[in-house]
């Protein structure tokens, strides 16, 4: 069981091919090869002791090859230790193995990443959409996806319809400068 | 055998008389008698729940009956965010009420999807069944939520209920 984040890493890093480490503000990210991230999970929890995932996520890097990425937030409960790792996924094999036998919360966080991005997990049992209805054609949060929606039918289940925009999407630009000047203006004209 | 002789109307026996028309009798009854039927999909619900306890008590209006079986309801107070996965089951629910019935959109999601201009919320409720009153707020207070009741029932005393709604007696006592 590892005692620390550093501990934990210089173990890590012993036994599996490392792609990039970056700290930020006492956080560690980890980047590993998608091959290797199933027996890594093995690893972090059996040997490591990250006995709890907090979440797993997709992220979609548009414009970038490969182009989605796998989040995976790991925790030790004993020693208040998190850990986060990562793996690139190319959109010509939008697959992640499945961890949902380490850690049985990865179910509903990969259908979630499935419904989101279109990642598929081989190896989960039960691979449907949690928040769109089955049917539903587009995967929501890719960058690529307009922020209005778009239009689909389901008879009988459910319909969508691209919402009104009104000169949107309204964005806040970070700055110290006045409300005035912080207010939310259309993206299209700022 | 005596003689039976007919007898005054004695009103301190027999209650007192009220003359009135068919139809305000009709939507008298109805508007204070409203049972709401709650579809509450949001946060909007808990300002629904807040006007059914016992500060606000929507039972002063007549309305305090949520009924859950949609055959036993008057009114859809639909309180909150209407998804496109939840639309078409509001839907049904409404299509099972029985006439007549009226449909309350509480706060800004049910009346125009409110915050919520995104690819998975129905923009108002009004596209899919037919509102009569729209309340503003995010979310209302119980009392904006007493304030539309009200509203609907001066709507419904004006309706012509009779005529429209049962045309075989209508014409049966107009003939």
């Amino acid at each position: 069981m590892a005692a620390s984040v550093n501990a934990a890493v210089t173990a890590i890093s012993a036994k599996f091919q490392v792609a990039a480490k970056t700290e930020f503000r006492g956080e560690t990210t980890l980047t590993v090869e998608r091959t290797a991230i199933k027996d890594l999970c093995v690893f972090c929890k059996d040997t490591l002791g990250f006995d709890m995932l907090l979440d797993l996520s997709g992220v979609d890097n548009f414009g970038e090859e490969p182009r989605f990425e796998v989040v995976y937030e790991l925790y030790q409960l004993s020693t208040d230790l998190h850990l986060r790792l990562k793996i690139a996924v190319s959109e010509d094999d939008l697959a992640a193995p499945s961890v949902i036998d380490i850690w049985p919360t990865a179910d509903w966080h990969e259908r979630e990443a499935y419904d989101m991005y279109g990642i598929t997990f081989p190896g989960h049992p039960d691979l449907r959409r949690i928040l769109m209805w089955e049917g539903y054609p587009f995967f929501p949060l890719r960058k690529d996806f307009p922020l209005a929606g778009r239009a689909s039918e389901m008879p009988d289940v459910a319909f969508s319809a691209a919402a009104p925009l009104a000169g949107g999407p309204f964005v806040t630009v970070p700055s110290t400068a006045t409300t005035k000047d912080r207010e939310p203006r259309s993206r299209e004209q700022s | 055998m005596p003689e039976i002789t007919p007898a005054a109307y004695d009103s301190k026996i027999e209650g007192n008389i009220i003359f009135t028309q068919i139809d305000s009798a009709m939507n008298w009854m109805r508007k204070n008698s409203l049972w709401p039927m709650p579809m509450g999909l949001a946060c909007c619900a808990i300002e629904l729940m807040a006007a059914g306890a016992s500060r606000f008590d929507i039972a002063r209006f007549g309305a305090e009956v949520m009924r859950f079986s949609p055959r036993q309801s008057d009114v859809m107070i639909v309180a909150g965010t209407v998804t496109y996965k939840m639309a078409l089951a509001v839907k049904r629910i409404w299509d099972q009420m029985p006439e007549p019935k009226w449909c309350i959109a509480m706060g800004a999601c049910a009346s125009s999807g409110g915050m919520y201009r995104s690819y998975a919320v129905l923009q108002g409720i009004d596209q899919l069944i037919p509102v009569d009153v729209y309340i503003s707020g995010c979310p209302p207070r119980p009392e904006a939520l007493l304030e539309g009741l009200m509203r609907l029932q001066r709507k419904i005393e004006t309706e012509p209920a009779l005529k429209e709604q049962k045309p075989s007696l209508y014409a049966a006592m107009n003939s």
